[in-house]
C-alpha cells in the first residue's frame, strides 16, 4: 500500500505543467476558443513532440509510463483547461485499442496517435439510454461486409475526431468499429459544448463496413465497460486539476479584492468556505487516485474483481462530481460579480467542472450504482 | 503508487487478526459492538493482554518498548482491532502524553512513566479545558505558583474524559503573569491521588458519565513533574495536538459502524420489507459510504507521505472535519433506521447481559443516546470551526 508518486512521475507532471503554463496560458486558450471547435493543430503537434500523446501507450508502440502517469498529466490538462481531445484520444480510445484491438490495428493506430496524426472519439452512448450502456446501433452482416444503422448522441470530441470508435450490436454481442466520419451514410451534427469544447451527434444509415473496420475479435462488451471506467477515472483526474486551480484563483482573488477597507479573504465566513473547498478538492484527489488505481492493469480489481472496480469507480465519480459542483459554485460565489464574467478564468473552471459531472454519469447516477451494489453485499448480523 | 497491500502487510494483518480472535474476550467485544457500558477493567484488561504481546502502544518506536510498526502497520492494527470490537487504545497515555515525554521529557521522566503506560499501571487523563478556556485554550486560568521544590496548583479543569478512572493527569497551568498568554503556560504531570484534587462527574446529554470537572485546591506538584522548560508548555501542548494526525479520523471505527448500520437496516422492517430495500434510505447509506471511502484514501495518502518521510502538516485538520462528520452521520442513520424505536429511553439496557422489555431494547436502546453523544466529535479536540481556521491560515495562507 503506497499512494505516493515517484520522482520520475512527479517530474513528468511538472514538465506537463510547465509546458502548459508557457504554451497554453489563459489568453492562448481564449484564442483557441475562438477557433471553430476549440482545437488547435499547433498545440496538438506540440503535445506529440513533447511525448504527451504517448503517455500510457503500450511500450512496443513507444509508450511512456502507465495509468498513474496519465492521471498526473490529466490533472494538468484540467488545471490549464485544455480544450484538445486529449482525454478522448489518449485516455479513452488508446487503451481500448491496446486492450481489445487486433495486433494489426494496434500496429496501425497507436503509432499514429503518438505522432499526433490521429484524434479519436468514442461513439458509444445513445440518446435513449441517457447514462446507461444500452446500445441499439446495429451492424448487420450481409455477405462479406456489414451494414451499420443507428445513432450516437453527444459524442465528446466527436466534432474534431479523425476517426470514431463506434459500438454496435452484432451477432456475438457488441463490436467496436473504426468509422471515418466522412464515410458515405455517416452524418455528423457538430456543435460546441458549454465548456468551450465540442461534441457531435452521429447518425449511421446503411454504412457499409468491411472486416478491416472491426477493432478486435469477439464480444467487446467487457472491453467497452472497462474503457468507460478508465474514461471516468480520467475525468476525475482532470476535475482534480481544475478544482485545485479554481481554489487557487479564488484564494488569490480574495486576498486582493478589498471591501469595507480590508481584503475579503480576511473574513472568517469566506475563509471557512475556502477551507471546505480545500477539503473537498483534497478528498476528490484521493478518490481520483482510487479510481485510477482500480483501473490499473495490475490491480486485483482489474484481474478479477470487476464488482469492486465498478463500485469504486462509481464512488469516485459521485464524490468528484459533487465536489466539482461545490468547488465550482463557491469559486464563482466568492468572486462576487466578477465570478459571473467571461473575462476571468473562474467562470471557465466552473463550466468545465459542471460538464465533467454531467459526462459518463452524473453524481446521482453513480450514487445509484453504489447504492444498488449495497444490496448485493453479504449481510452481517446486528 | 500501488493500492494493494504488500504480501508482508497482508501477513501482518493475518497475524493481528489471529491474535485478536484468540485473545479478545467475547463479552468485551460484545459490549463494544453493542455500544454497552464498558468498565475500567474491560479496557485495562485488554490493554494488559496486548501488553503481553508487546502491542499495547501501537504507535511507539522500539526504543521506548513499542512494536516499531510502520504507519501502514499501525493502520492495519487499528482496522483489525476496531472491526473485532476491541476496546480503544487508552489514548491519553499511549497516544497523547507519551509522545510529549519522548520528545520533551527528561530521561528520568521517560524511565518512570513510559513503562507504566505500556503496562497499564498508569491510566492518564487530560487537564486542558477550563470553564473559561475552550477554543481559546491559551486563556486558561489555573495557576501554579512555585514554592521551593513544588508548584502549588489552584484552579478548575473541565471536560476531563474518564478522569474517574485515571491515576495521572497531564495538565496545562499558568506559571507566570507576564508575557503573552501562550508564553506563560507550563506542562505538569499530576498524580490524581494528590491531596486537594477532587473529581466531580458531569452528566452528559445521553445521561452517561464520561467526563468530569477536576478541582485543584492547593495541590502540591513536585517541580520534577514539570515537562521541559517552565513557561514553554504551550509548545508541548501544540506538539501533542498535531502529533495525533491520523487517529483523529477514526477510520477503523467508522468502517465498523458502516457495516453495523447496514446490518441494522437489513434487520429493521419497514411495512414488512427490510429497510435496506428502501431506495431513499439506502441512498443515504451509499452517500455516507462514499464519504468514508474518500476519507479512507485521504488517510492512506497521509500515511504514505509519512512513510516517505514527508510531514503532511495541517492536513490532519481536514481528517478531523471529515472524520467527525462521518461519525455523526453514521450514528444519525443508525438512530433513524430504528424509526419509532428511536424514542424509548431504556438506560438499564446499556448494561451487558440485560434482558427485559421493551422487546429488543438490548440491541437498539443504545443508538439514540449514541447519536446525541456523537455530537461531541465536531466539538472536542479543536472544534471543526477551529480546524477550518487552521486550514485557512496554515494551508491556504489566508
Amino acid at each position: 500500500m503506497h499512494l505516493e508518486f515517484d520522482e520520475e512521475q512527479l517530474a513528468l507532471q511538472e514538465s506537463v505543467r510547465r509546458f502548459l503554463a508557457e504554451r497554453y496560458d489563459f489568453e492562448t486558450r481564449r484564442r483557441c476558443l475562438a477557433q471553430p471547435f476549440g482545437s488547435s493543430q499547433e498545440i496538438w503537434h506540440a503535445f506529440a513532440e513533447q511525448g504527451f500523446l504517448s503517455i500510457g501507450l503500450p511500450e512496443p508502440q513507444g509508450g511512456i509510463g502507465g495509468a498513474t502517469e496519465l492521471m498526473l498529466a490529466l490533472e494538468e490538462m484540467g488545471r490549464s483547461l485544455v480544450l484538445e481531445p486529449y482525454l478522448s484520444t489518449v485516455a479513452l480510445c488508446a487503451p481500448l485499442i491496446a486492450g481489445h484491438g487486433t495486433e494489426a490495428r494496434q500496429a496501425d493506430l497507436l503509432p499514429r496517435i503518438a505522432t499526433g496524426g490521429l484524434k479519436l472519439a468514442l461513439a458509444h452512448a445513445e440518446a435513449e439510454a441517457r447514462y446507461a450502456s444500452t446500445v441499439r446501433t446495429e451492424a448487420r452482416r450481409t455477405g462479406d461486409s456489414c451494414l451499420l444503422n443507428g445513432a450516437k448522441a453527444t459524442v465528446p470530441d466527436g466534432a474534431v475526431a479523425d476517426l470514431l470508435l463506434v459500438s454496435a450490436r452484432t451477432g456475438n454481442g457488441l463490436s467496436v468499429f473504426l468509422v471515418d466520419p466522412n464515410t458515405p451514410g455517416v452524418r455528423l451534427v457538430r456543435y460546441r459544448t458549454q465548456d468551450g469544447r465540442s461534441a457531435a451527434d452521429v447518425f449511421f444509415k446503411d454504412v457499409k463496413l468491411h472486416a478491416d473496420h472491426v477493432l478486435g475479435d469477439g464480444d467487446a462488451t467487457v472491453a467497452l465497460e472497462y474503457a468507460v471506467q478508465r474514461g471516468i477515472a480520467a475525468l476525475c483526474a482532470e476535475a482534480v486539476g481544475a478544482m485545485e486551480a479554481a481554489n487557487a484563483t479564488t484564494i488569490e482573488y480574495t486576498k486582493s479584492r478589498k471591501q469595507f477597507g480590508t481584503p475579503i479573504g480576511r473574513f472568517q465566513a469566506l475563509q471557512h468556505r475556502m477551507a471546505d473547498m480545500f477539503v473537498q478538492a483534497t478528498q476528490a484527489r484521493s478518490m481520483s487516485i482510487l479510481a485510477t488505481g482500480r483501473c490499473a492493469a495490475h490491480s486485483h480489481a482489474a484481474k478479477g474483481d470487476a464488482e469492486l472496480r465498478r463500485r469504486d469507480v462509481s464512488a469516485a465519480k459521485y464524490y468528484v462530481g459533487k465536489a466539482a459542483r461545490f468547488v465550482g459554485q463557491q469559486a464563482v460565489q466568492l468572486h462576487g460579480g466578477m465570478g459571473m464574467a467571461d473575462e476571468l478564468a473562474v467562470s471557465h473552471y466552473f463550466k468545465r467542472l459542471t460538464m465533467i459531472d454531467m459526462t459518463f454519469g452524473d453524481s446521482l447516477h453513480h450514487l445509484a450504482a453504489v447504492s444498488d451494489a449495497i444490496l448485493r453485499e453479504p449481510r452481517e448480523a446486528v | 503508487m500501488d493500492l494493494e497491500y504488500t504480501p508482508a502487510e497482508e501477513s501482518f494483518r493475518a497475524e493481528v487478526r489471529q491474535f485478536i480472535r484468540a485473545n479478545l474476550p467475547r463479552e468485551v467485544s460484545a459490549k463494544v459492538l453493542g455500544h454497552k457500558r464498558l468498565t475500567r477493567e474491560d479496557i485495562i484488561g485488554w490493554h494488559r493482554i496486548l501488553h503481553s504481546r508487546g502491542w499495547s502502544a501501537p504507535t511507539w518506536p522500539k526504543e521506548f518498548g513499542g512494536p516499531g510498526w510502520t504507519a501502514v502497520e499501525q493502520h492495519i492494527f487499528d482496522e483489525e482491532s476496531t472491526a473485532a470490537g476491541a476496546p480503544p487504545v487508552i489514548a491519553f497515555g499511549v497516544r497523547m502524553v507519551a509522545p510529549v515525554l519522548m520528545k520533551y521529557g527528561s530521561a528520568a521522566q521517560q524511565q518512570f512513566y513510559l513503562p507504566r503506560i505500556l503496562s497499564g499501571e498508569h491510566w492518564w487523563c487530560q487537564g486542558y479545558s477550563e470553564p473559561g478556556a475552550g477554543s481559546d485554550l491559551a486563556s486558561l486560568k489555573t495557576t501554579a505558583v512555585r514554592r521551593g521544590d513544588v508548584y502549588v496548583v489552584n484552579g478548575q479543569k473541565t471536560w476531563n474524559t474518564l478522569g474517574h478512572f485515571a491515576d495521572w493527569m497531564f495538565c496545562l497551568v499558568r506559571t507566570s503573569t507576564e508575557g503573552r498568554s501562550q508564553e506563560s503556560i507550563s506542562f505538569l504531570l499530576i498524580d490524581m491521588k494528590t491531596k486537594g484534587i477532587s473529581v466531580r462527574p458531569i452528566a452528559l446529554i445521553d445521561g452517561e458519565h464520561e467526563v468530569n470537572e477536576v478541582w485543584l485546591d492547593d495541590v502540591e506538584v513536585p517541580v520534577a513533574q514539570r515537562v521541559g522548560e517552565e513557561n514553554q508548555g504551550w509548545t508541548y501542548a501544540k506538539y501533542l495536538l498535531t502529533h495525533e494526525r491520523v487517529n483523529i479520523a477514526r477510520l477503523g471505527e467508522s468502517k465498523r459502524e458502516l457495516r453495523s448500520l447496514k446490518a441494522i437496516a437489513a434487520r429493521v422492517s419497514s411495512d414488512g420489507r427490510p429497510l435496506i430495500e428502501d431506495v431513499r434510505f439506502r441512498d443515504a447509506i451509499a452517500a455516507l459510504e462514499i464519504e468514508l471511502r474518500a476519507l479512507e484514501y485521504t488517510v492512506l495518502r497521509v500515511l504514505s507521505a509519512e512513510a516517505s518521510g514527508r510531514d503532511p502538516g495541517a492536513i490532519s485538520s481536514a481528517l478531523k472535519i471529515s472524520g467527525s462528520e462521518i461519525q455523526q452521520t453514521l450514528s444519525e442513520l443508525k438512530m433513524r433506521a430504528l424509526g419509532p424505536r428511536a424514542l424509548p429511553h431504556v438506560p438499564e439496557a446499556l448494561d451487558a447481559g440485560w434482558q427485559g422489555e421493551p422487546d429488543g431494547a438490548e440491541w437498539w436502546a443504545a443508538l439514540s443516546g449514541r447519536y446525541f453523544n456523537m455530537r461531541k466529535t465536531s466539538i472536542y479536540s479543536g472544534s471543526n470551526e477551529i480546524q477550518r481556521n487552521i486550514i485557512s491560515h496554515r494551508l491556504l495562507g489566508l
